[in-house]
């Protein structure tokens, strides 16, 4: 089955002086697939994150994101116009409550201004009835109901990571990106995070996921990228991925003589 | 006394109690004016300047407290709107706008002024967000204090006189008016006045810092970045704050010109910006109850020690050794050390930030 293409990244090049962080990557990802990006440390997965939603300009290159190109955008416009992300060291609104934190990914889907809360219109209270009702939902979704009103920083550490995702969630995304969700989590909790992200994907949400955790990776994305320096060195099926040459020698050095 | 504490717990569950606390401080807010001006009418004028405050603290509130964006040049958003309505009802121009026109008038124009400040200020954060408005609030303040040239649109130091009072139909705010056989005096006027706009204002504060509009607020002070990756627009998000923040300042100058009468820069120098924050700051940023009360407690308390710290040295001394304003200002740099010692979220802090300080980070 032929999938079509939900966003196509061509020839990317972001500098940081006379750092080419991003050198010329291009990358296509598919509906409803879970499309890994590994890499060495340094090796420009962040920055690719970066470009992609807005945080940076890339110098160099297009992006398509679902018919329409997103380079140049602010942020919160590529949050609008549907890609949702995480990040690799959490970025939780600390003492905000988690279901708060929840609440104002609805932000981009609702529209209540100052006048409507000042007049706390009908269309307001109805909005934010909505708005909590949408948030206790992915809570339970992503399995942390029991935290609802527990300031965010106070979470247990795999739950953060989780409550990022229910955040990212609520601004119904179609791309969701995720930073090394599973960074710092044990064996049982990236079990359960595996399950939460092929969960997330057949309700029809597309995951890009950086991930360190080989093992995940192999087992969950459909298809895999490998940076490193900045370059594509290698993009397929995990199993094929995991086998390539230029791939062994980035993760281990060079080839013994 | 068991008995008697029983009966108080009895009385307090019951379905009506909230409803008879409520109607308790109306009773009492409604006859506070006459208790006042039995004492001297100076209490009276002493109070509404407390509410004016109150004010002013509520609008800082919104920038400070709820976007987290320090704003050393509040005052400035005070000027605006006393010099609004000032110009528009006094000899000074020959124009005399009723105020119902004049107030909105003021707030638009402190709104934009708001603006102003904000959008050049959009990256900055903390303490250089906090130098640019500092240095915002002296421009203001100097720019009244010299536009009486070449032409004389403020009048310079000598400030703008005869500035009118609220007329509403028949009812001159500065006479004194006869009703039911109470004198009402113009302070009392403008008590109820002063009285219904604070709590229209604490109406809106509530109403924001529980709505989309609000949270957005917090989310942008806890993690800007964060807070742009979900899809809020940062940039209009923090400008709506400053044009809010300073539109109550535009009212509250706007009511301030005519209950004085009189205005001139010397009203609306840095000091009284420190003064707003202080009022923020120690009632408990971001619980609009708290500030309230920070405002309430710092505008009475130096009038008090004025009355009786005078008396006082001369009672025990027989003579004057310690000025009351030295005392006052050592007393409240005190109060400052004592409250960053001890209550460091402020003395009725949001439900929020009690949390922030009170629970530790786990990691």
């Amino acid at each position: 089955m032929q999938a079509a293409t939900l966003l196509e990244i061509r020839h990317i090049e972001k500098r940081f002086g006379g750092l080419t962080a991003l050198a010329d990557v291009s990358l296509t990802i598919k509906h409803r697939e879970i499309y890994g990006l590994i890499g060495p440390n340094g090796a420009g997965k962040t920055t690719l994150f970066n470009v992609l939603t807005g945080l940076y300009v890339p110098d160099r290159g297009r992006f398509e994101f679902d018919g329409a190109s997103l380079v140049g955008l602010k942020p919160y416009r590529v949050a609008e116009s549907g890609i949702a992300r995480t990040f690799q060291n959490i970025r939780l609104f600390g003492n905000m409550t988690a279901i708060e934190n929840v609440m104002v990914g609805r932000h981009v889907r609702s529209h209540a201004g100052a006048i409507g809360a000042i007049l706390r219109t009908r269309r307001t209270r109805e909005e934010e009835v909505a708005i909590r009702r949408r948030s206790r939902e992915l809570l339970a979704y992503v399995g942390i109901s029991q935290h609802a009103s527990a300031l965010s920083r106070n979470l247990p550490y795999g739950d953060q990571r989780r409550l990022e995702i229910a955040r990212a969630l609520a601004t119904e995304p179609k791309l969701l990106a995720l930073d090394e969700p599973a960074a710092g989590m044990n064996a049982t909790e990236t079990a359960e995070l595996r399950r939460l992200l092929e969960k997330i994907r057949d309700d029809g949400v597309t995951v890009l996921l950086i991930e360190h955790d080989v093992k995940l990776v192999m087992g969950l994305c459909d298809r895999v990228a490998v940076l490193d320096y900045g370059r594509k060195i290698a993009e397929g099926e995990p199993a094929l991925v995991q086998k390539d040459p230029e791939v062994i020698r980035a993760y281990l050095g060079g080839a013994l003589p | 006394m068991k008995n008697w504490i029983e009966r108080l717990e009895r009385l307090r569950a019951h379905r009506a109690a909230p409803w008879l606390g409520i109607a308790l401080i109306a009773v009492t807010l409604f006859i506070l004016p006459f208790a006042l001006a039995s004492v001297g009418t100076a209490w009276v004028r002493i109070t509404n300047l407390a509410i004016l405050f109150a004010l002013l603290s509520l609008g800082l509130n919104i920038v400070v407290g709820f976007a987290g964006l320090l704003d050393l040049g509040y005052i400035a958003f005070y000027a605006v709107g006393a010099y609004c309505y000032a110009l528009l009802a006094s000899p000074h121009f020959g124009l005399h706008l009723p105020f119902w026109v004049i107030l909105p008038i003021g707030a638009a124009v402190a709104c934009v002024f708001g603006v102003l400040l904000g959008a050049p200020t959009l990256k900055l954060r903390g303490d250089y967000l906090a130098i640019v408005t500092l240095g915002f609030g002296e421009i203001v303040r100097i720019f009244l204090n010299n536009l009486s040239q070449p032409i004389n649109i403020t009048n310079g130091p000598q400030g703008v006189t005869l500035i009118d009072p609220f007329r509403i139909g028949g009812v001159d705010f500065s006479r004194t008016d006869s009703v039911l056989g109470l004198a009402a005096s113009g302070p009392i006027k403008y008590y109820y006045l002063l009285l219904a706009v604070l709590v229209l204002a604490i109406i809106v504060n509530l109403r924001l810092q529980h709505s989309r509009i609000g949270r957005a607020w917090v989310a942008i002070r806890e993690d800007e970045v964060a807070a742009q990756a979900m899809g809020i627009n940062t940039r209009n998000v923090k400008l709506l704050a400053f044009a809010m923040g300073a539109g109550f300042g535009g009212v509250a100058g706007g009511i301030f010109a005519a209950t004085q009468g009189f205005i001139s820069p010397e009203s609306f120098v840095f000091v009284e910006s420190i003064m707003v924050l202080s009022m923020v700051v120690l009632g408990g940023m971001g619980n609009v109850w708290g500030v309230v009360l920070g405002a309430i407690l710092l505008s009475f308390v130096p009038e008090i020690l004025r009355y009786t710290v005078e008396p006082a040295q001369k009672a025990v001394f027989g003579r004057l050794l310690i000025e009351p304003e030295v005392i006052r200002m050592l007393l409240f740099g005190l109060a400052l050390v004592l409250m960053m010692l001890y209550r460091p979220a402020g003395l009725w802090p949001s439900k929020r930030r009690k949390r922030e300080f009170a629970e530790t980070d786990p990691s």
